[in-house]
């Protein structure tokens, strides 16, 4: 459903932060994309959803290269993008960002459901401006609702758990797990938490701008665990 | 009343072609083209200048009441002179608002001077809407002004808007405020083109425990200039806030100096104030709902003016 072919992309002093990345997301599964700061994830992630555009390489959506499309097109092919950092608007509410992510008027009940799903109580945030009042945590779960709203083929997150307290991080947890039981497009999340990973079909390791690892959760997860250890104590247990 | 003030009120005030649902008075090119007072509200012409004289009785509740002014042609001038008197425990919607519309070569303007008296635990919601229509080079100018004096414990809040199409705007807004006593003011602007529009609050808290929440936002497009001038002074134990933010877009120009004198070691006073263009993330954010860059420019200025 999304595939990556040798992408390249560097900063202006030249850096190379995507090394020649190839990497193919299945449809309908939920990869989980994980490695160490800096090694280019979020970047990656902005990629696909066309806020960087590659120096090289070739991104193929449903079978279409969408390379030279601009971000909004590539909105409406379907690819919705958490932003790690969420924007905030003077003015708009949150009602208004989910009609913009919903693309037309949202019935009551539909925005219920969707804050609901992110721990939100409609009734204390719907009318409320989308500005420096919400708190981190608040603003995250709008920003994740925004993506659930627009309900696409692929959804992008980066970090969703960061700046979520630990409380509300297990209700976050089973929100993904039902998008990806409903099979509810192909879902694609940028995180360091082992409860996120619990829940992915695949784990791709970046790391240095290119892909270390990649293959089943099963098969990855217990190696990034041991990986966890040795560096935390230097020793296996 | 002629067709350009019926269109103007559909604007400016809740004018729906039926008329107006509670006391009110249409000025048109400085003339009376109507008026209706109400049993608690009575509106009578001013003795010693032009203009109106409006007195709420005591506690009158829930009531509206409607005073519009319309500028429907070139070479007017219009002047004039409107004073609230406000009944203690009163509690009332006073909906303004000029329309200035002009098709001729020669300026038109209205210069209201609005003095609000509110007496003791009133409440009172005031909204004022400007605009500038036709298409001319005669210049279309609006200058307000707003004096309130604000007695214990009473409440104003003040909601005004310039929609656009005005070449020129001076507005100034005063307001002393007794103990206890709350004036909230919220200013949305928009200019384009090469029209001017000038701010100018100064807020006395003289009263103990007094407050003032005053916010700006604007919009500066095209070639046009804002300025934008606050003073708030503490004089007692009292809190004070404003806040003023404006958007550039194109070569908008804005101005802001915001002022707080503080008198009393018991006045807490805070100002905030920002200007720039739009934030390059938040078209961005909205691109990725789908959005282009124009529509993202667009919402994001409706949303801060709402």
């Amino acid at each position: 459903m999304l595939r990556l072919e040798n992408i390249k992309w560097s900063l202006e002093d030249g850096r190379r932060i995507l090394n020649d990345i190839s990497l193919e997301i299945p449809e309908g599964k939920l990869v989980v994309v994980t490695g160490p700061n800096g090694g280019g994830k979020t970047t990656l992630a902005k990629v696909v959803a066309g806020l960087v555009k590659p120096d090289g390489g070739r991104i193929i959506f449903d079978g279409e290269d969408i390379t030279e499309l601009d971000i909004t097109e590539r909105a409406k092919k379907g690819i919705s993008y958490a932003f790690q950092q969420p924007v905030r608007f003077k003015g708009l509410t949150v009602r208004d960002l989910l009609e913009l992510a919903a693309g037309g008027s949202v019935r009551e009940s539909d925005v219920c459901s969707l804050l609901g799903k992110v721990g939100l109580c409609t009734h204390d945030y719907i009318d409320r401006e989308v500005n420096a009042s919400l708190s981190g945590g608040e603003i995250k779960r709008i920003e994740i609702a925004t993506v659930l709203a627009r309900n696409t083929k692929l959804s992008l997150f980066d970090e969703p758990e960061a700046g979520i307290d630990l409380w509300s991080f297990s209700g976050l947890v089973d929100v993904f797990k039902e998008m990806k039981e409903k099979i509810n497009g192909t879902l694609m999340i940028i995180s360091h938490q082992e409860r996120i990973l619990e829940i992915a079909d695949e784990i791709v390791v970046v790391a240095d701008g290119a892909v270390r690892t990649r293959g089943a959760a099963e098969d990855v997860l217990p190696q990034l665990l041991a990986g966890e250890i040795t560096r935390n104590c230097g020793r296996r247990c | 009343m002629n067709s350009v003030t019926e269109e103007l009120l559909k604007i400016i005030s809740d004018y729906d072609g039926e008329g107006f649902k509670g006391a009110y008075n249409i000025r048109e090119d400085g003339q009376c083209a109507g008026r209706m007072s109400s049993e608690n509200i009575k509106i009578e012409s001013k003795q010693d200048a032009p203009g109106l004289v409006i007195t709420i009785k005591p506690h009158t509740v829930g009531e509206r009441v409607f005073i519009p002014a319309c500028v429907t042609h070139s070479g007017v001038d219009d002047l004039v002179y409107n004073d609230f008197y406000v009944g203690e425990g009163a509690d009332v919607t006073i909906v303004a608002g000029c329309g200035v519309h002009n098709t001729g070569e020669e300026e038109a303007r209205h210069n209201g001077i609005h003095r609000f008296f509110i007496e003791e635990g009133a409440s009172v919601v005031y909204e004022e809407k400007h605009i500038g229509t036709g298409e001319s080079s005669g210049p279309r100018k609006i200058d307000p002004v707003t004096d309130v004096t604000l007695a214990d414990n009473a409440k104003l809040t003040m909601d005004t808007v310039q929609l656009g199409g005005v070449d020129f705007t001076s507005r100034v807004t005063r307001g002393v405020l007794g103990k206890n006593a709350r004036l909230i003011i919220r200013e949305r602007l928009m200019t384009d083109g090469t029209e001017q529009a000038k701010t100018d609050f100064e807020v006395v808290l003289k009263g103990e425990d007094s407050g003032v929440d005053l916010m700006s936002r604007s919009v500066a497009k095209g070639n046009s200039y804002q300025e934008y001038r606050s003073v708030i002074k503490g004089e007692n134990r009292c809190t004070g806030h404003s806040e003023c933010d404006a958007i550039l877009v194109g070569n908008g120009k804005v101005s802001a100096a915001p002022e707080l004198v503080a008198s009393h070691c018991d006045a807490a006073l805070i100002h905030e104030a920002a200007i720039g263009k739009i934030a390059g993330e938040q078209i961005l954010k909205l691109r990725t709902l789908g959005l282009t860059e124009e529509e993202a420019e667009q919402k994001i200025i409706s949303g801060f003016l709402k």
